[in-house]
């Protein structure tokens, strides 16, 4: 099992890097979308909506949504370029054989071997494949389930964290599939289905095993995606270095203490007394432990330490396909199956070059930018002619549309309401049949505002 | 070739860098932290103020000020003119001495070490036979006569400190000649006071502690008389025409001795306890100066009753009948007397006295001895600081209104000219007028002329008149009632203490162009005041405004609103108040600006923030920041007393343990090597009790204080669309998010009826969360936006309103620049993610080319919490060049930094001291002036010049030897050998030492 969960590791992690590297290469092409996911908030609706007043659209936005709640799923489905809508009891009897057949009919594609994905209050797409998470799915949906129907013998569906704007981004990106070798070869082999490593969000990773000394450890943890605390705690200690003239004691930083429960002690990655060397690619030799507080924190939602593990004995041990791997190392015995995996995956980032000691930390850099632009900002213009809003090249076409509908009808509106959410790249393609969740109080988004909160209300996700 | 090309470019900008940026610190302002020793020379007409962390500071006419560090971290204990020269000598608390000189270079003085002496006692003696108690530079100025604990008496040759062994005077010579029936001749105890005789250089008197006085003969090297006082000894004074000897004892009495000639007159001629009956302290210092016609002067410090005025500080001033206590706020460190006549020998002019805190200068010549007011050396701290805003290039005509507000106030201070006018001020005159505002603890702001070398008191304003207060404002006003005895009189102006901590000063912000001034304090209160040349009667219009905007589950546990007073205060000519906002919850104002165009003032609390019309007398907007979660805003500071609690707690220990070592200190090596390392031990203890730890957390929107608004801005620009420019206002909060509201102003005409609205415009929450510290917008030419009324009064380029805007938003992370009026992020730099330091302080600079007149670039000055200041440049937002400048440690220090509009800043380096430094090549205050060698023939025969010249050349001869020997050179290492051998070898020590050193 193990082994199994660690060449899923590395897979998912290349496609990371593709979507990482598709990202920074365009940053403006890509785009965000809120939606408020309320059954209430579809483009009719919200047009009156509008038209009322806030507090008063809240409440009936919750009483509309609590009837529908206990009674019916709304269903979303999509297949390629087709949307199905269509309703399913809550507590209906079915199980997910049952519902593959229904959406297999819906789509009239009574035969097709399909894989079925839905996308969680958090926006991460997840898989439908047995009676277990259907249920979770349905009983998740909140209150509209988007269920996506991928071929199967299209590209493996990448599942977890932020997967869907990563995949879409690539896809919007790209338009036309790069056929370089990568893609063409999987779809002449059929992937290597070994379970479905999609099933785990990745929260951390081991990275550039081949480029560091084996007695140091380079470990990548996502913030993004969880609620978990980093939890970690760091203090002064002195590290002991072996020179020519003999042991020499250096001040040095170390992990004091591991939150339970939080991101680093869930990795087993980090330990208490682990070596601090580095924080994103910057050695901190030198640096006080102030300095070093402040810049884990500034890295904090793509924090990449380098650390010298107070317990040598798991380390990485190298192998010779490596290279071939993208770097990305593991701990235990995944190695060959990691390889074979990677040229299973059909994704660009197999054709792009192994990301080497110097750009893991670029990349690594590009990825925070990324989410650094994820600043989140409220526009309220509507006292401005509606045009001359639509100037952010990175606003989907789609939400423009629908801006433009949903504003047309309230141009005398006597607050100034907020119009648009522009959100961070990061969060990104997403799309979406209904706009912008308004609120009246803009405070109320102001002061919770951010992806994670949004996504923690379940208020307003991306799709 | 695209590569060389670019290299060409960049060494281009480095040059321009150099051209445009340099590091400089140039003075510190305000008063010596601590000082501990006051010389002053009558020839060269300076004084000397050393430190207890071993700086010296010279101090002469206005502007001429000189500064020094001793290489020890010992506090100067006394510092020493050469009489008629221009040398000094400081006696530092590690027992080493120093030879100072203020040698010419280039036109200008400079201040240098050229010597340091230890006194070497013969071997085996213990250390107290050579620990310096008293320093008598002789006035031949070739001697220095050093009194040591163990009694003895060592002579040295300067300005080589060379050891004339055959001159000592020993503690046998002279205890074999005290009469027997003196009480204390076993033991005399150490040399606590050496005087010259006045007349006959030949004469010192040596005092003992024990009381015995001996006055000694220099060249016939023996005893002249021997003055038996019993009582402890303080000081000795040598009258003027050589007759008499004063002591003063530690019981609170003073003796006058007649000197005689060879009939030994034993008897104490007068004896006197001035205070007496009651046991007395001692008196630590008596002078007394004869005038021409009248009394003599007497002046003495100490004396006081101890049970009853123990307590207090006094310098006594007899003359003829007028008998006056001078009664200082702080510890009395030491005082001199200034003399007329071309030898400084004539009637006193002017008593200068030094105390913890402040220098007074009291003037003699004028009847009721007023105080001469300082143009340097003012204790900023009189209140302690607790903000300050630099305002630079001041228009002249409101700069001569501020002068005359303050000239009103300053009616009780002496018309004499400042007495110490040495050296001469060769600085240009300073290129604009600049205002340093103080704001401090008891409600006051201090306007300072911030142009030049001298920080000068120009006005003082109090806030406090506008509220009730506990005190009584006639406190000051009921001293010295007649008949007192003593009778006292305070002077000074160092009063640390204030009467309501919620008159605390806070923020401030004046605008140079219509003159008003807003002040934002402690308990949420902001006064918009108005310059008026004559004094007004008028009452405070108070509006009360409630930030929580109707948030529920709140209870503020801090301190209540100020109490306004409603009837009409008589305000002075000056800053009058004409408006007042409450702040409810009253929580200490964090964020204040005003626009004097648009006659709005914004400001900000850990809550939410307001904008306030204060032509209409008027709230604008409220708005609440506060997220409902965050107890601690809510509560109040009083919500911390735990921690307060603790850091009182820790600050104890911390100040018993430095009493420990300072007890201590005069213990021998082996106690203080034990102490030390007993602290050592329980340092780390304390350490392996609680490790300092640092918790790793992404910031989130439940941490504290996320809604405390850190920064409020007000700007003309396209918020809503690219063609029409409207008035706006930022707010910058603790947790990383930006507001931004439109402002609908009524056209001019109507500015008075039509009421001011704000509509919610825009809102970035930062996504790393980190507190935003500055927001800027940048014209379509990429130039910050000129302050209001600066194009309205031709004083800077009216805005470029046809490109797209900018916004620059500073967190304490980094800097992000967003395009207006869609915002969207254009550009950033990081720091943190960098280098792991913060932004602590920002302001926009314009810095100009050293080299062409006409050039000159915007940029950010950047104070990071590691002490560094960064330039950043505008608009591309490029790190320029960075320099330390202020110790990481010094949270204080860093959290007092304010920059200039000209690439210069202030920051407190002590309580009471502003250090001065400039990031411009163009904008540089430093003193630059010229101490020239007194060439003025007194009564007794000094070196001349030539002489002097000659020992210069002597010792740069040594030098270039030095440098020889160190190549090895045989020649010269007999050359070496010779004039070891010679007289400069003390000279040679010093050089060795220096260059190992």
């Amino acid at each position: 099992m193990s082994s199994q969960h660690h060449q899923h590791h590395q897979q998912q992690q290349h496609h990371q890097l593709l979507a990482q590297q598709q990202d920074s290469s365009s940053n403006s092409s890509s785009s965000v979308i809120l939606i408020n996911s309320r059954p209430t908030s579809r483009m009719s609706r919200q047009q009156q909506q509008h038209q009322q007043q806030h507090l008063q659209q809240q409440q009936q936005q919750q009483r509309t949504s609590l009837k529908l709640y206990n009674t019916v799923v709304e269903v979303k489905s999509k297949f390629e370029a087709e949307y199905r809508r269509f309703a399913l009891k809550r507590n209906g009897p079915d199980g997910f054989q049952e519902f593959y057949h229904l959406l297999q009919t819906i789509h009239h594609i009574p035969g097709v071997d399909v894989i079925l994905g839905y996308a969680d209050v958090q926006g991460d797409l997840l898989p439908i494949n047995n009676d277990d998470n259907f249920h979770k799915a349905v009983s998740s949906a909140n209150p509209l389930l988007r269920i996506i129907i991928t071929k199967r013998e299209d590209e493996p569906v990448v599942f977890g964290t932020n997967s869907l704007q990563r995949r879409k981004k690539g896809l919007g990106l790209t338009g036309l599939r790069p056929t370089g070798s990568g893609s063409t070869h999987s779809k002449n082999k059929p992937g290597l289905m070994i379970g479905l490593p999609q099933n785990f969000r990745q929260i951390s990773s081991i990275i550039d095993v081949d480029i560091l000394p084996e007695t140091h450890r380079r470990v990548r943890l996502h913030k993004h995606g969880t609620h978990k605390p980093l939890g970690f705690y760091i203090r002064d200690g002195v590290s002991v270095r072996v020179a020519p003239q003999g042991v020499e004691k250096v001040p040095g930083v170390f992990i004091s203490r591991l939150v339970r429960g939080g991101l680093a002690e869930s990795t087993g990655l980090l330990a208490v007394n682990d070596e601090i060397l580095e924080v994103n690619g910057i050695d901190v030799a030198g640096k006080s432990l102030d300095q070093v507080t402040d810049m884990m924190v500034a890295n904090s939602h793509n924090l990449i330490v380098t650390v010298k593990p107070a317990n040598q004995r798991n380390n990485v041990v190298h192998r010779g396909s490596k290279t071939s791997m993208g770097n990305s190392g593991s701990v235990g015995s995944a190695g060959s199956t990691g390889s074979a995996l990677s040229h299973d995956s059909p994704s660009p980032a197999s054709q792009s070059n192994p990301i080497t000691a110097s750009n893991s930390i670029a990349e690594g850099d590009s990825d925070d930018d990324d989410d650094d632009d994820g600043d989140l900002i409220l526009e309220n213009d509507c006292l401005v002619p509606y045009e001359s809003h639509r100037l952010n090249n990175s606003y989907d076409t789609n939400l423009n549309r629908d801006s433009t509908n949903n504003r047309s009808p309230r141009s005398t509106v006597a607050r100034p309401l907020p119009q648009s959410i522009s959100l961070p790249n990061s969060v990104g393609a997403s799309l979406t049949d209904s706009s912008v969740t308004t609120t009246s109080r803009h405070s109320e988004i102001a002061a919770s505002n951010s992806r994670e909160s949004m996504r923690e209300d379940g208020n307003v996700i991306t799709l | 070739m695209k590569r060389f090309k670019r290299h060409g470019h960049e060494s281009h900008r480095d040059r321009l860098k150099q051209e445009l940026y340099q590091f400089n610190k140039t003075l510190e302002h305000g008063f010596p932290h601590q000082p501990s020793a006051l010389g002053y020379s009558p020839s060269l007409k300076l004084l000397a103020i050393g430190n207890r962390s071993g700086a010296i500071k010279l101090y002469g006419d206005p502007g001429v000020e000189f500064m020094g560090l001793h290489d020890e971290n010992a506090a100067v204990t006394q510092v020493h003119f050469l009489p008629h020269q221009v040398e000094l000598v400081t006696l530092l608390d590690d027992n080493s001495l120093h030879m100072w000189t203020l040698r010419a270079h280039n036109g200008l003085s400079e201040l240098l070490e050229v010597g340091r002496f230890m006194l070497t006692g013969p071997p085996g003696a213990p250390p107290s036979v050579t620990r310096v108690t008293a320093v008598l530079a002789h006035s031949s100025g070739e001697l220095l006569l050093l009194g040591t604990e163990g009694g003895h008496v060592f002579v040295v040759e300067v300005p080589g400190f060379r050891e004339l062994e055959e001159r000592n005077i020993s503690l046998e010579q002279v205890a074999s000649s005290v009469p027997d029936d003196y009480i204390g001749r076993r033991n005399l105890e150490h040399v606590e006071a050496l005087q010259e005789n006045p007349i006959n250089p030949n004469q010192v008197v040596i005092g003992y502690g024990r009381g015995l006085m001996v006055i000694w003969d220099l060249e016939k090297q023996c005893a002249r008389q021997h003055i038996p006082a019993t009582q402890q000894l303080e000081s000795i004074w040598w009258t003027g025409d050589g007759s008499y000897i004063l002591s003063s004892h530690s019981d609170g009495s003073y003796c006058r001795w007649m000197v005689g000639g060879e009939d030994v007159n034993d008897e104490e001629e007068k004896s006197d306890i001035p205070y007496g009956h009651f046991p007395c302290k001692a008196i630590s210092k008596i002078v007394q100066v004869p005038t021409e016609e009248g009394p003599p002067f007497l002046l003495f410090s100490g004396g006081m009753p101890r049970a009853s005025y123990g307590d207090r500080h006094c310098i006594t001033v007899i003359h003829s009948k007028k008998h006056v206590a001078l009664d200082f706020t702080s510890r009395i460190i030491d005082f001199f007397v200034i003399r007329d006549g071309p030898q400084h020998t004539g009637d006193p002019t002017a008593l200068v006295v030094l105390v913890e805190e402040e220098l007074v200068v009291i003037d003699l010549q004028t009847e009721g001895w007023p105080v001469i007011q300082t143009p340097y050396l003012v204790p900023l701290h009189s209140s302690a600081i607790t903000c300050s805003h630099h305002v630079s290039a001041i228009p002249l005509k409101l700069w001569e209104r501020i002068i005359a507000a303050g000239d009103l106030q300053n009616t009780h201070y002496s018309k004499k000219p400042w007495p110490v006018t040495g050296g001469k001020n060769l600085a240009p005159d300073p290129p604009q007028r600049d205002l340093l505002l103080t704001g401090h603890e008891d409600g006051t702001v201090r306007f300072w002329d911030a142009s030049g070398v001298c920080l000068y008191p120009m006005y003082k304003l109090s806030t406090a008149g506008v509220f009730h207060t506990d005190s009584d404002p006639n406190d000051n006003l009921n001293q010295g009632t007649e008949g007192e005895w003593p009778p006292f009189r305070k002077v000074g102006c160092f009063d640390p203490y204030s009467d309501d901590p919620r008159l605390g000063v806070q923020k401030i912000h004046l605008c140079k162009y219509s003159g008003y001034l807003t002040v934002a304090g402690t308990a949420g209160q902001i006064l918009v005041l108005e310059l008026n040349d004559e004094a007004a009667e008028q009452s405070v219009e108070a509006k009360v405004v409630d930030l929580l905007q109707g948030q529920e589950g709140f209870r503020w546990k801090g301190h209540t609103r100020l109490d306004v007073r409603d009837e009409p205060v008589l305000f002075p000519p000056g800053f009058q108040p004409f408006a007042l906002v409450q702040c409810q919850p009253p929580a200490v104002v964090t964020a204040l600006t005003l626009h004097s165009e648009w006659k709005l003032v914004a400001f900000g609390t850990s809550h939410g923030f307001g904008v306030y019309d204060y032509q209409q007398k008027n709230n604008v907007l409220v708005k609440c920041t506060l997220n409902p979660s965050d107890q601690l805003a809510m509560e109040g500071p009083l919500s911390r007393v735990k921690s307060i609690k603790k850091s009182l707690r820790q600050s104890f220990r911390r100040m018993r343990r430095s009493r420990v070592s300072l007890r201590k200190h005069h213990v021998n090596n082996a106690a203080k090597l034990q102490d030390a390392n007993a602290r050592l031990e329980a340092e780390l203890a304390e350490m392996e009790l609680a490790p300092v730890q640092r918790k790793i957390e992404a910031r989130s929107s439940d941490d504290s204080f996320t809604g405390l608004v850190r920064t409020l801005y007000f700007a003309d620009t396209f918020l809503a669309d690219s063609s029409h420019n409207t008035p706006s206002l930022w707010a910058g909060t603790n947790g990383g998010c930006v507001f931004a509201y439109m402002l609908r102003l009524p056209p001019v005409e109507h500015r008075a009826e039509e009421p001011v609205t704000a509509h919610p415009a825009k809102e970035i929450q930062l996504m790393h969360r980190a507190p935003v510290v500055g927001i800027a917008v940048m014209d379509g030419h990429g130039a910050p936006l000129p302050e209001p009324l600066e194009v309205a009064h031709d004083l800077a380029r009216s805005p470029d309103m046809h490109g797209s805007h900018q916004l620059l938003v500073i967190s304490e992370e980094q800097f992000k620049l967003f395009s207006l009026p869609k915002v969207s992020a254009k550009m950033k730099l990081k720091l943190t993610a960098i280098d792991g330091s913060r932004v602590r302080r920002v302001g926009v600079a314009w810095f100009g080319s050293s080299r062409s007149e006409d050039y000159g670039e915007s940029g950010l000055m950047v104070l990071t919490n590691q002490g560094d200041v960064h330039v950043v440049s505008l608009p591309t937002i490029k790190m320029q060049v960075h320099y330390p400048c202020i110790r990481r440690e010094d949270v204080s220090g860093i959290a007092s930094c304010v920059f200039t509009k000209h690439g210069q800043g202030f920051y407190l380096i002590s309580p009471s001291e502003f250090e001065r430094f400039t990031v411009s090549t163009r904008h540089l205050v430093e003193p630059r002036c010229l101490v020239e060698a007194p060439h003025s023939g007194t009564a007794v025969q000094h070196r001349s010049p030539p002489e002097r010249c000659n020992s210069e050349d002597a010792e740069s001869a040594a030098r270039r030897v030095m440098e020889h020997a160190l190549l090895n050179d045989e020649k010269v290492l007999q050359e070496i050998q010779k004039s070891l051998e010679g007289d400069q070898m003390s000279f040679l020590e010093n050089h060795v030492k220096n260059a190992v050193a």
